[in-house]
């Protein structure tokens, strides 16, 4: 039975043209986290955003594993310095509307 | 609609081999994919250009049509038709670069491309993601602070969803696979919302903190006293210490904003009181504030 939340690995694959070893490869790599229940291999729906960009990015950009592990630190680097960013424009707002 | 020099959209000479706009595609789309850059919509529109430079350029066949129309492209359809009345059959347009009729992702690839290859033409062609689309939502500051739903329209969609309590002037909230559709299959690009929060007229955020100013009356500064305060969640009533200058500053812990996705945390109120001085004295408070003023 499938449990809620989870995506069974092979499905996915089956999408996405892909075999089932890309999976433990990432695995492996430590970049995704599966589940194994009655032999078969799942991964949490919270992680399929993140999976189809590391897809797009290996099969489409050929980039390694390692880069993909370095583009994603440093976008989430961005995106926090964006959030950043607009917490202190908003404060620097607030300052200004004192004057 | 303007002609796209393919040539140019991918930095390669006109004589270029297969293998050096394959290498100059893929340097390009390295550096401009849409994964690699969220929300930059200038580096999505020039992906959708290096694909479409990509398309023609390394298919021998479309890219020999492109290089003998060229900025004549406008013309080649009559060639063509032409070319199809002598020869009686023709040469199957309707089935390379015609038609169209299949092709469902219109709006990804250039007029420019349409025009010269028809819809057709991509049907083999990649899966691509779709655009990905920007959207802005007003919200009043007390709309911020509570979770609620909202529904809102994106092209011709109703979509409803939930707005977290303390969300922020220019957050922005993505919504996957609500952009505009995929090409050839692919999946459909995402929906950005940037929400702005209305100014209040009597708060001001700051972070998860609340600032606002209240006026105090003479006697309640001087004496002390209880006054009641308004706060976004309703009314307070605070108690006031004897001889309060105006501009003192105190905070009320937790009657501030609330923490965004930190359920039941809050920031503070900051109150600033303004002491006001009474107007339109009468005769025995004159005569009683210029006794006190000869006590100093």
């Amino acid at each position: 039975m499938q449990p809620a939340d989870m995506i069974p690995a092979t499905e996915f694959c089956v999408h996405h043209k892909i075999e089932l070893s890309f999976i433990h490869l990432l695995e492996q790599h430590g970049m995704i986290e599966t589940v194994v229940i009655d032999e078969c291999v799942f991964f949490p729906l919270s992680e399929l955003d993140r999976l189809e960009k590391i897809i797009r990015l290996h099969f489409e950009l050929d980039i390694n594993l390692e880069g993909i592990e370095t583009i994603n630190h440093l976008l989430q680097r961005i995106t926090n310095m964006q959030e950043q960013i607009v917490s202190l424009s908003n404060r620097l707002k607030a300052w200004e509307g004192d004057d | 609609m303007e002609f796209i020099d393919y040539y140019k959209v991918l930095e390669i000479d006109k004589n270029a081999s297969a293998d050096q706009i394959k290498k100059a595609y893929r340097k390009l789309a390295r550096k401009l994919h849409p994964d690699l850059n969220p929300n930059d919509k200038e580096a999505q529109k020039k992906f959708q250009q290096i694909n479409e430079a990509n398309e023609v350029l390394s298919d021998p066949e479309k890219r020999k049509k492109y290089d003998q129309y060229g900025k004549d492209w406008q013309h080649a359809e009559h060639f063509e038709q032409a070319k199809q009345n002598q020869s009686g059959q023709g040469f199957n347009t309707g089935q390379n670069f015609g038609g169209g009729q299949n092709f469902s992702g219109e709006g990804d690839f250039s007029s420019f491309f349409e025009s010269m290859f028809g819809g057709s033409a991509r049907q083999s062609q990649a899966k691509f993601r779709g655009q990905d689309l920007h959207a802005e939502l007003q919200l009043a500051l007390v709309n911020a602070m509570v979770t609620h739903q909202q529904t809102l329209t994106v092209n011709g969609k109703n979509i409803r969803i939930t707005i977290p309590a303390g969300i922020e002037n220019g957050q922005v909230i993505k919504l996957k696979g609500y952009g505009a559709p995929g090409a050839n299959g692919g999946p459909a690009g995402d929906l950005y919302i940037t929400f702005q929060i209305v100014d209040h007229p009597q708060f001001k955020r700051m972070g998860n903190d609340l600032h606002t100013t209240v006026p105090l009356d003479l006697y309640t500064a001087l004496l002390g006293g209880e006054t009641t305060i308004d706060t976004l969640n309703g009314k307070v009533k605070m108690k006031v210490s004897a001889e309060t200058q105006s501009g003192t500053k105190v905070r009320l812990k937790g009657k501030g904003f609330p923490i965004y996705k930190q359920e039941g945390k809050f920031g503070d109120l900051y109150v600033t009181y303004q002491v006001t001085l009474p107007t339109n004295l009468t005769e025995k408070q004159r005569v009683l504030f210029t006794e006190l003023s000869q006590l100093k």
